[in-house]
């Protein structure tokens, strides 16, 4: 949306995931339940970031702020790595080996939740940015910047706003897989590529192409799990997104060429 | 005058001193050469044409395998599998580079492009046989053997990473003032604007992609025969990317000593807090995102920007 491409997202999710892992560990609080102190947490923590490190950077040239973000990601996650060693960790709440079989499929209930909460939150998003005044502020901004400042938008306020949303979403979404997951300080890289490859196949700042482009590349991953040996299915996932940045660089559903 | 004394006696004291340091220091300077060398080797695409490459670990893989392979398998001295490496990089880089180029992706996109090739061919190389898979590929037999690049000690090793720097260093100077050097500024600060004065945008970027994957995949070589060991995420992994970039931001893209300069910033600071801060790994990593962040926020144009605004 703010047309930043953020390498710390993956760190973000990480630190999620970690905070997930130490309230069940500590205080035996469910991961589904933690949600609701991750999310508010790490907003708050998303807005602060972008106060310090983004927000003074805003006029450097684009590849600058690509790296301001690789710089973070390398922080965050080596602070992990410092403070927790590189050890993987679970965490393995009473349902998380529950499953059930649909049409031969196997289910397992923390897959499905996380699921449907991933749902949820995107729909919850795309309310958010069409019907409360904040998110129109933030189309408005991601729209045409100076015009909205001129509208009276505090454009300062929103863009800290935004990148808050970001972070806290990201962390919810790290609580949501804990369950199944493994943590571990650079366990955000592949989720990074990921988000990246979603969201350039959705075409950037497209809501809903960047969901379409989360069925996409899952598809194809899955697809290439089983046609392909090893850990060669991320290949399928590389391929797609250098093809696409190639070719339509607005997104499958953009209108033409990005820039 | 003063600038080209001081860079004298600088070289002096990398000439003749290192005989005479303990071997801990040595490895250090070493390091420090290396870095210097592969920022010099990233600098030329990403400093001088500003095309922020994020995948150099593509054609440094490249480089350390072509000639661990060719002398593992056919006895082919390194010192050729090393040109058999950069050459095969340039391939690879002019291929990629074509391709992004042609498709018009700028800035970030090709930020992101470079990465996806590098990672592809990490993966690749995790998931094959023949190339050691995922346990990677060890050079056996150390017999110092100099015509198959195998060396008694470290010191030798300098003086060839030395070289290599010096000469990575001398060509970015040549570049800087031939027409190649100035097209591709032109192209950096605004790529149409140059085209419209009739730049051959594709082509100039083309040729500067060729010379930094060239040396980039050299210094691959060297690492193999240095660390008589490599591995996918060692040599394809995003840090090595990350590496290059860092020292040529740090000491200033863009400029003929800046990535060099860089290393000797960088390279100490990490292995220091890295002794400070022992049995913690990832502490000079750290420092590096630090650093990074703080370059970026007040010294935009690297440490050479700030000596030169200073002057």
């Amino acid at each position: 949306m703010l047309r930043i491409i953020n390498f710390a997202h993956g760190a973000v999710m990480m630190l999620g995931m970690y905070t997930t892992y130490w309230l069940f560990t500590l205080f035996k609080i469910d991961p589904y339940l933690s949600i609701v102190i991750t999310g508010p947490v790490f907003f708050v923590l998303g807005m602060a970031i972008q106060r310090v490190v983004i927000e003074p950077n805003r006029f450097a040239a684009e590849h600058n702020q690509l790296l301001l973000t690789l710089g973070l990601a390398l922080f965050l996650e080596n602070l992990a790595l410092v403070l927790w060693q590189g050890d993987f960790r679970t965490v393995r709440p009473a349902y998380a080996g529950v499953s059930f079989v649909v049409a031969d499929a196997l289910v397992e209930v923390p897959r499905l939740v996380a699921c449907g909460g991933a749902v949820v939150m995107a729909l919850a998003l795309f309310a958010f940015l069409r019907l409360t005044d904040v998110g129109k502020a933030i189309r408005a901004l991601a729209e045409e910047p100076e015009g909205a400042m001129l509208m009276g938008i505090d454009v300062g306020r929103i863009r800290a706003v935004a990148f808050g949303i970001g972070a806290g979403c990201v962390a919810v979404a790290g609580a949501l897989v804990t369950p199944f997951f493994y943590v571990a300080p650079d366990v955000g890289e592949s989720f990074n590529i990921m988000a990246f490859v979603v969201v350039v196949l959705g075409g950037m700042g497209n809501f809903v192409g960047a969901l379409l482009g989360g069925v996409i590349v899952g598809l194809a991953e899955s697809l290439g799990a089983t046609m392909l040996p090893g850990s060669l299915k991320q290949l399928v996932v590389f391929g797609l997104f250098v093809l696409v940045l190639l070719f339509r660089p607005a997104g499958l559903f953009g209108g033409g060429r990005g820039r | 005058m003063g600038a080209e004394i001081l860079g004298g006696l600088a070289l002096g004291v990398l000439l003749v001193a290192p005989p005479f340091l303990p071997s801990y220091f040595l490895e250090i300077l070493i390091s420090v050469m290396l870095f210097g060398y592969l920022g010099a080797a990233w600098n030329i695409l990403g400093g001088y044409a500003g095309q922020f490459s994020f995948g150099h670990a593509a054609y440094f893989g490249i480089g350390a395998y072509t000639s661990t392979l060719l002398f593992l398998n056919l006895g082919v001295t390194p010192w050729l599998g090393m040109l058999a490496g950069g050459a095969l990089a340039v391939v690879f880089g002019l291929f990629a580079g074509y391709l992004s180029f042609r498709y018009g992706l700028r800035g970030p996109y090709f930020s992101l492009v470079t990465l996806a090739f590098a990672e592809m061919l990490r993966v690749v190389a995790v998931n094959t046989k023949a190339v050691g898979s995922s346990l990677g590929l060890v050079i056996p037999n150390r017999e110092p053997a100099p015509a198959n690049f195998i060396f008694a000690g470290k010191l030798p090793y300098y003086y060839v990473i030395l070289a290599m720097t010096l000469g990575a260093v001398w060509i970015t100077r040549a570049l800087s003032r031939s027409k190649l050097g100035y097209s591709l500024l032109a192209i950096r600060e605004n790529e149409d604007a140059a085209e419209a004065a009739g730049v051959d945008a594709l082509g100039m970027k083309l040729r500067a992609m060729a010379i930094s994957s060239f040396l980039t995949a050299l210094g691959g070589t060297f690492y193999a025969q240095y660390f008589a060991y490599i591995d996918p995420t060692i040599t394809f992994g995003p840090s090595v990317s990350i590496q290059g970039l860092l020292q040529a931001i740090v000491g200033g893209a863009g400029t003929v000593l800046g990535p060099v300069i860089g290393a000797f910033v960088l390279t100490p600071v990490s292995e220091l807090s890295r002794a400070a801060i022992r049995g913690r790994a990832g502490v000079d990593v750290m420092l590096y995102g630090v650093v990074l962040i703080l370059v970026i926020s007040f010294l935009p144009q690297g440490i050479m920007g700030w000596t030169r605004k200073r002057r």
